[in-house]
């Protein structure tokens, strides 16, 4: 199956991020491909390179990077929703890219399955 | 503007749904929904937009957020039909619920049975909601 | 189609929302805090069972865990599946409609 990824929360308050982290790693290691990683809403604060938590917590934002890498995926942040809250080029996580809305709608033109976590 | 790649032979066609539950302004979500459903009409696709529970409240009339000096994008939905989208439903049991009737609204839609917007659901290819 | 719930229906009425609307054999997961949905014992506990009679109801066994439910009494009629699992039901049951 070809998966689009819809991320409509930030990391940390809402466990929509790690959800669709752990839906995507598993799906990938079943074989199925993840098309692009889109993250929008206060999503698109999943990508900025400035996230810090503490040495016992998760990195939310290093292990989607990581993700990205060793399975050549697309994590998209949508410029709109980026600008409003400042994650742009400047602040952008390694892997992740800023790219326009319409990106997501290809994404889930092109998937098989488009699945959304939110709040 | 197409979506898809040159050499494609058919171009894809996906039922997409818009699916909005929740009332504007208390949070950013129907403002942002909004941005999607106006770029995804660039893309020829078939395209729903439903308001249903406390997502009624976004096309009600005589909004003014300009009050708490919050963008009033509710004019926004007027503009829909100009982008090519007229498949806007509007749940009648979520209307009831709130004391609201079709002539409440800013815009036509077209008011819809519970049952019927499950099924109209179920036969979409994408739901995308927030 | 699948649907997926993830609040507690004790503080949000997503899977409220959700069975109003989805018809009759389609399935719906459970998953993050919409787990409290599928124990036994609850005042919700009767309307999910007859949920379950109309619906192939799911739910995600890491978020039981994470939540100290491991060894809780789930409600009869509704199956606990893993993220490998969940990957399937997405891949098996057509359209996927998160209920925000």
């Amino acid at each position: 199956m070809k998966y689009a990824i819809l991320v409509n929360e930030g990391p940390f308050n809402h466990q929509a991020s790690d959800s669709a982290y752990q839906f995507c790693k598993h799906a990938l290691q079943k074989g199925h491909e993840v098309l692009r990683v889109f993250f929008y809403y206060d999503g698109v604060l999943n990508g900025t390179k400035h996230s810090a938590p503490q040495a016992d917590d998760r990195n939310i934002v290093k292990r989607w990077s990581q993700l990205g890498k060793d399975y050549h995926l697309d994590l998209a942040v949508c410029v709109a929703a980026g600008l409003r809250r400042g994650i742009t080029e400047e602040v952008v996580a390694p892997g992740f890219r800023i790219t326009g809305l319409g990106q997501l709608v290809e994404a889930g033109i092109d998937a098989d399955r488009t699945i959304v976590f939110g709040d | 503007m197409s979506a898809e790649s040159d050499n494609s032979a058919e171009p894809k066609v996906k039922r997409f749904m818009y699916v909005n539950r929740k009332a504007p302004h208390g949070t950013v979500y129907a403002l942002e929904v909004l941005e999607m459903v106006l770029i995804s009409a660039m893309f020829e696709q078939d395209v729903h937009i439903a308001f249903l529970d406390d997502g009624v409240f976004q096309v009600k009339k005589g909004q003014n957020p300009a009050v708490l000096e919050m963008k009033d994008f509710s004019k926004t939905y007027r503009a829909l039909e100009g982008y090519g989208i007229e498949k806007v439903f509007i749940e009648k049991e979520s209307m009831e619920e709130r004391g609201l009737s079709a002539d409440d609204l800013i815009i036509p839609v077209e008011v819809i049975g519970r049952e019927e917007l499950g099924a109209l659901m179920e036969s979409m290819d994408v739901v995308l909601s927030a | 189609m699948l649907h997926l719930v993830n609040k507690s229906p004790f503080e949000r009425n997503t899977l409220e929302a959700c069975l109003k609307r989805a018809p009759k054999g389609s399935s719906i997961l459970l998953y993050e805090d919409a787990v409290y949905a599928a124990l036994q014992g609850t005042t919700l506990s009767a309307a999910m069972t007859q949920a379950a009679k109309t619906h192939d109801i799911y739910v995600l066994t890491p978020d039981l865990t994470a939540r100290g439910l491991d060894g809780a009494s789930i409600l009869e009629g509704v199956r606990p599946v893993d993220y490998d699992r969940f990957v399937d039901l997405t891949a098996d049951k057509g359209t996927v409609q998160s209920w925000l």
